[in-house]
Formats: C-alpha cells, structure tokens, sequence
C-alpha cells in the first residue's frame, strides 16, 4: 500500500521540512516557558527540602522566616528540644544580600547554620565539591551559581569568609543562590551595623545623661551590641510521632508559631511566588493559544497550497476518506517533527540560557505533545474540511 | 528523478532516525531522568589530627589603672600612651593644695618641741645639781628636811617634764612623717615594668579617689581569650598547642599554647572560654583588643577508618554514607568519631578501610536514583 501522505511528504520536502523545523522552535519556546514556571516552584520546594526539616518555628503570628521577617529568641531551641517528639533542633538565619569578591558582587542569600555533624538541619544535604564547614567562623560553603570556586575568598560586612565547599540547586525562592556560614557569623552579617553606625550609637548613649553613674554607660553599651535573635528554628520530629501534633503541642505550649512542611509550600507557592507564578502561568497560556493557532494555520495552508492536487485527486475518484487520511496524516507528522525538534531545541538550546533554573518535567513534555498531536488533528478537521468542499472541476479550470 | 528521489528519500530515513536518537538522548541524559553523577572515594585507615577553633581578643593578663587614693587635682603627668616604664617610676603628681604649708608648719613645730626638749633637759640638769647639794646639806643638818624634800619633789617635776617633752617630740616627728607619707602618696608610681596603654586625665583635671589616671599594662603577659563553640570544644585542656593568626597579620600564624581553660563557660552564647599565651611575643606587639583566630592542635588519633564530612548524609533521621552494589544505591548507617580541620572525619562502626563510598552527587541521592560515576561533578551551575 503506497501511502498518500508520505508520496506528497517526498514531493515537496524541504517546505515540511523546514516547516516543521518552525513549528518545533514555536514549540521549544512554549515547553521552555513551562520549563520556567515549573523552575519558579521547583526553586520555592527546593529551598524546604535543602533545608532538612519537618516543622519551621517562627515568630508568632508570623509566615516567615522566607515569606515575611520573624525573628526568635536564639534560647527557644532549649524549650522545643524538650518536647515529646522533637528529635533534632537547628537554629538558622536568613538574610539575602549582595555579596562582594574584589571587584564584582553577587547577590546570594546568606543562610547561618548551627555548628554540628553533617545531616543537621539547615546544612546542605549534599556537595559536588570541597568538604562542609569545620570550623565555627569565617567558613562558607557556597552554591555554584554564585560563580565562587573552593578557595575563594569573599567578604560579608566585614569579615572575610574561604570558601571551601560547593552545592547545586540551593537557592532562595526567587532563585538567588545560598552561601551558608556558621551562625554565629550570619547573626552578626545580619545584626551588626557598619562601624560608623556603632561608633554614633555609642556616642549617642554616651551623651544620654541617664548612664552617666559609673559603671551603667559600659553595661549599655555591651547590651546593645548583643544580639540574641534567629530567624526561625528548624525542626525534625523522630519518625513515629505524628508531626502534626508536635506542632501543635508547640504551638500551645510554647505560644510560637509553627509551619509544617505542607503549609510551608502553600505559603511559598501559594503567597510568596504566586503573582510572579501566574505571571508566567499566564504568559505560557496566551503562548500556547497562540502556538496552536499558529499550528492550524500552517496546516491549513499547506492543505490549501495543495488545492489542485486535491482536485485532481478527486477528479480521479480518489475516495474521501484517503484524501482526509492524507491531510491528517501530514498533520500529525508535523506535529511530531514539531515536537520532536522543539523537546530537543528547549533543551540543548533554550534552557541553558536562561539564568534561572528552567526544569522540563518529562510529565509537561508528554502533556504537550498530546496537546500539539490534539491541535494538529483538530486543525486539520478544518483543512479537511476545505479540501473535501473543493470542486473536482478546479483541476482543469484556473 | 527516480535517483532524485531515492536520494531524499534515503536523506530523510537517515534523517529521522538520528532526530529520534537526539530526542530519546535528550529525554533521557537530561532533566529529571538523566542519571545522577556521583563521585566515589575509597575509606582509608589513617590517623587524623583534630583541632579546635575559635575566635578570641588579645588581652592584657595584668592591668594596673593608677590613680589617687583621695580626690584632688592632677598637677602633672610625665607619661604618655605607649612609653615605656620602670617599676617604682613616677609617672606624675596630684596637686598637694596646702600640704608643702603644713608640712612647714610641721618642722617649725619641731623644731619648738625640740626647744622645749633642750629647756625641759636645763631644768633636769638644774634640779638635779640643786637635789645633790641639798642632800649634802642635809646630812650636815645644814637645812631643813622640807626644804631638801622640796629640791627632791622639783627633780621628779623636771623629770617628768623631760619626758612629756620627749613624747611630744615624738608626737610631732610622727605628724611630720604623716604628712611626708601623704606627700608621697600624691605621686603616681609605676607597681611594675609596663607600658602606658591608656591616659585617661590630663595635668587640671579633678579626679575622683580611686579613678585611674593612667593604665599600665604588662606587655609580656599578654594572652588571648578565646572562644570556643561548645559543640566543638571537645578536648579542649591547657597545655595544648595552638596557632594564633591575628587579624592585623592574616597568612602569619603564631605559636602559642593554652595556659588555661575557664571554669565557668558562656551561658548565652553557648561557649566556652579559654587562655592562650604567646610562645614568643610578636614584635611589633600587637593591640588589647585585636581580633585573633585560634587553632588549638589535640593529639593525633590512632590510625582509622576516616572520610570526608561530604559522604555524610542524614536519610530518615539516620546519618550514613551512600554505597553502590551492583549499580544499585546502597544506604549504610554509620556512626560518626572525631573529624579534623579539613573534613575528614572518623568512622566508629559502619565502615572499614577499603570500602568505597559515595562523595558527591550533582543532586540529592536516594534508593532508586540512576547514578553514573564521574571522576568529577560537572561545573555547570545549574
């Protein structure tokens, strides 16, 4: 059996072909924009599964500590250790920030991580590189998208930090990456004021007459450069107990707020990232529509291009049904070329460009197909249709 | 055109496979599918030597703030921050007001006590020469017996008289050494050899008793007071060996050993404290206050199975390291011993020497991960 489509596919190759190559780069872009959405959420989950905890404890009435500031008491933990059901307890700190090495800055998001064995909460889970943090100060482990190599040296306020470890995929939730250094450091880039900001606090309590008596002006002034606040304490429950009701014991007892892990993401995805989400959630619509009705015009022009042919099909008793095989046929053979070429563009070509992370689900990529070999179909009804309309005497006539 | 076809149609057979090969490449190599890389290390059994880190302050062991024992005006200061000076050396002088004047007044009543002294003295000598010669003219019946008894009772009266005169004498030398010890006391001495570290007064201004003038501290004793995170500070003891790099001289470390470690530790922030000395002061020396970061070396361990903290992974509350069987990933719990400096960390039970284990991984492992081994993780940074 020969087949019609592909006989007429033969015949005028280079225009399916480079037609095809058209549609898929149409493609391409539309996966990459999915691509770009799925990155955004996968950006806000990959930042709850770095850092390793079941329940996030913050200031009350508070989303934070990546949705809205909350700072705690760097003493909570005590209390929470003690609790039927916590197992492991992390104090951490978040603070994002442009971060300089010599002449250029990146921006990053500084994350203080309790001193402990690896596995605790809020260390990197793992590294492509260099080792994790040994000592209590002046160490970082960084993720590579901040472009620093193991050895670097890079400055935060102003102490000096060695890299000496790398990461990958540890970002903020608007993709910044993450230099973690010990806490007690990351307090301090958080808290501390720059000198001259010191120096006029000093003066300023110095000249308040109140502090005048011995020995109350010093006392001042150590208490004012004491900083005792984190930012959210991390929390694992011991497997067996439901984490639910330690969140709730602490949330009772403790009178603090509490965020499991499921309601983290909600507040992520579903607050912090949601305009900027739907933004390109809309984008990827108004591109698909647009595709789609790209993809039937094409289809329907080269049906319409072939006009005489169909005529002259016609005229020589070709059955219907053959000729709305071949039209469909052809249709969906673009479209596979179409999306064969735009899976293969999207990801050679376009996702690595982009600078943030772009993440091409191979769920999305069925999805699309379906919907590209759907569009074709459904557009080719209306090339059917026009061909089947046409008049057999048009093979002679014109 | 037979040819011609066969041609293109030879060209798009070839064609279409190798786009499907690119695409199931692509599906497959990257993205969520790709198989993970992964880098593998051996466990080696070798001694580690661990140490301690921490941030401190130099700081004088001995600081001596000199100052008047009661108020008054400072009249002069020879000394400025950063001299030099000798035990016993005078490093100023509060204003003695009227004390020279009394002092005067003192040797002027001396010198009238020393008067009445030497006229106390006469009417002893006088008295006694008269108590003689009328005790001769006793025994010869010559006077009478009151008379005598008379002489006799002026003799004890100069006597007497003689002695409170002593006594006042002494009384008034004592007043003057009095008021010569106060004298002295105006003067601002050095206790010990030191160096002027703060001069908190200048010559007019009014000081209270007991607020410091000027500080002395002893330049070689100082030490620095470190800070050690608790949950590191294992081992921590005096004696130890350390290295001090300053902040002022970052690359230069300086030898140095704990002198002691403080009995109470930081409640609030979580530390302990300790003591290190210099071996050997730096010259120049360097600030009270200067930032310093401390290592201190504990003795090497016996030789042990040891990795890098990068193997270690904390999968369902369990920490343990990722091994490959059979292509096929591998969680092994292990249990954690000491670590050094530079990441490696001792394995207690779990592993031994030879096994091979998984370092790092471009993505976070878990059992049905598809992994390739790499000799390195590609710097891509994504």
């Amino acid at each position: 059996m020969i087949s019609l489509a592909g006989r007429d596919i033969m015949h005028a190759w280079g225009k399916f072909v480079f037609t095809g190559l058209g549609l898929g780069l149409l493609i391409g872009v539309t996966l990459s924009m999915a691509g770009i959405y799925r990155g955004m959420v996968d950006d806000a989950r990959a930042l709850l599964d770095n850092s390793g905890a079941d329940l996030w404890v913050v200031q009350k009435d508070t989303l934070g500590p990546y949705a809205e500031p909350s700072s705690i008491y760097d003493d909570v933990w005590r209390s929470i250790r003690g609790i039927q059901g916590v197992i492991r307890t992390a104090n951490v700190t978040y603070l994002t920030m442009q971060v300089r090495q010599g002449e250029r800055d990146v921006r990053a998001m500084i994350t203080g991580i309790t001193a402990g064995d690896p596995g605790t909460p809020g260390w990197p889970p793992y590294l492509i590189a260099g080792r994790h943090i040994t000592r209590s100060h002046y160490e970082a482990v960084v993720d590579i998208a901040t472009g620093f190599r193991i050895g670097d040296r890079f400055q935060i306020r102003r102490n000096h930090y060695t890299v000496v470890g790398l990461t990958r995929r540890m970002v903020s939730s608007s993709g910044d990456p993450i230099i973690f250094i010990p806490l007690k450091d990351a307090r301090d880039a958080q808290f501390l004021k720059d000198n001259d900001a010191i120096l006029q606090q000093h003066r300023r309590t110095t000249e308040t007459l109140a502090f005048k008596p011995a020995g109350v002006l010093d006392a001042v002034l150590a208490s004012q450069n004491a900083n005792s606040y984190v930012n959210a304490l991390l929390v694992q429950v011991e497997p067996g107990y439901r984490i639910e009701e330690t969140a709730e014991t602490i949330r009772r007892w403790k009178r603090l707020t509490v965020h499991t892990r499921t309601q983290m993401e909600e507040i992520l995805v579903g607050k912090l990232i949601a305009t900027s989400a739907k933004q390109i959630g809309m984008f990827l619509v108004i591109l698909s529509i647009v595709s789609s009705a790209i993809v039937a015009f094409i289809i329907y022009t080269l049906t319409l291009g072939k006009i005489r042919e169909i005529a002259v099909l016609k005229l020589i008793g070709t059955r219907n049904r053959t000729i709305a095989g071949m039209i469909m046929q052809q249709a969906i053979a673009l479209g596979s070329i179409g999306f064969v070429v735009g899976k293969i563009s999207a990801t050679l070509l376009m996702a690595p460009i982009f600078p943030k992370y772009v993440l091409l689900e191979p769920l999305d990529s069925i999805r699309g197909f379906i919907v590209v070999i759907v569009i074709c179909v459904l557009s080719s009804i209306f090339a059917i249709r026009a061909a089947l309309k046409v008049d057999p005497a048009e093979a002679i006539g014109g | 055109m037979r040819l011609h076809l066969r041609t293109q149609t030879l060209a798009l057979l070839a064609g279409i496979p190798l786009l499907l090969a690119l695409f199931v490449y692509v599906s497959l190599r990257s993205g969520p599918l790709a198989p993970i890389p992964v880098t593998m290390s051996t466990v080696e059994n070798r001694s580690i030597a661990p140490a301690l880190f921490g941030i401190g302050t130099v700081e004088a062991q001995y600081t001596y703030r000199i100052g008047p024992t009661i108020a008054g005006r400072i009249k002069r200061l020879t000394v400025n921050v950063g001299d030099h000076v000798k035990a016993g050396q005078i490093l100023g002088e509060m204003d003695p007001v009227d004390l020279d004047e009394r002092i005067r007044s003192q040797d002027a009543a001396i010198r009238r006590t020393e008067a009445q002294l030497s006229e106390a003295e006469a009417r002893l000598i006088y008295a006694s020469t008269q108590t003689r010669r009328y005790e001769k003219l006793m025994a010869a019946n010559s006077v009478s017996e009151e008379i005598a008894v008379g002489k006799k009772h002026e003799l004890q009266l100069a006597e007497a008289g003689l002695n409170v005169a002593k006594g006042e004498l002494a009384r008034v030398r004592s007043d003057r050494e009095a008021l010569n010890a106060q004298r002295n006391n105006l003067n601002l001495i050095a206790p010990v050899n030191g160096l002027v570290a703060e001069r908190s007064a200048d010559p007019g201004t009014t000081v209270v008793a007991g607020q410091a003038v000027v500080e002395l501290i002893d330049p070689r004793t100082l030490w620095v007071n470190v800070r050690f995170d608790q949950i590191n500070a294992q081992g921590l003891k005096a004696d130890l060996p350390a290295q001090i790099v300053l902040r002022s001289r970052m690359g230069q470390a300086l030898g140095g050993r704990v002198l002691r470690v403080e009995p109470l530790a930081d409640m609030v922030t979580e530390e302990m404290l300790a003591k290190v000395i210099f071996d050997q002061l730096p010259e120049p020396l360097p600030p009270v206050g200067e930032l310093a970061e401390v290592t201190i070396d504990l003795p090497r361990l016996p030789p042990a199975p040891a990795i890098l903290n990068a193997a270690i992974h904390r999968i369902d509350g369990k920490l343990g390291v990722w091994q490959v069987h059979n292509k096929k990933l591998q969680f092994i719990p292990v249990e954690l011993g000491i670590t050094d400096m530079e990441g490696n960390i001792q394995i207690r039970s779990g592993l031994k020497a030879g096994d091979s284990v998984v370092v790092y991984s471009a993505k976070p492992l878990n059992l049905k991960s598809r992994i390739r081994i790499v000799n390195s993780i590609p710097e891509k940074t994504r």
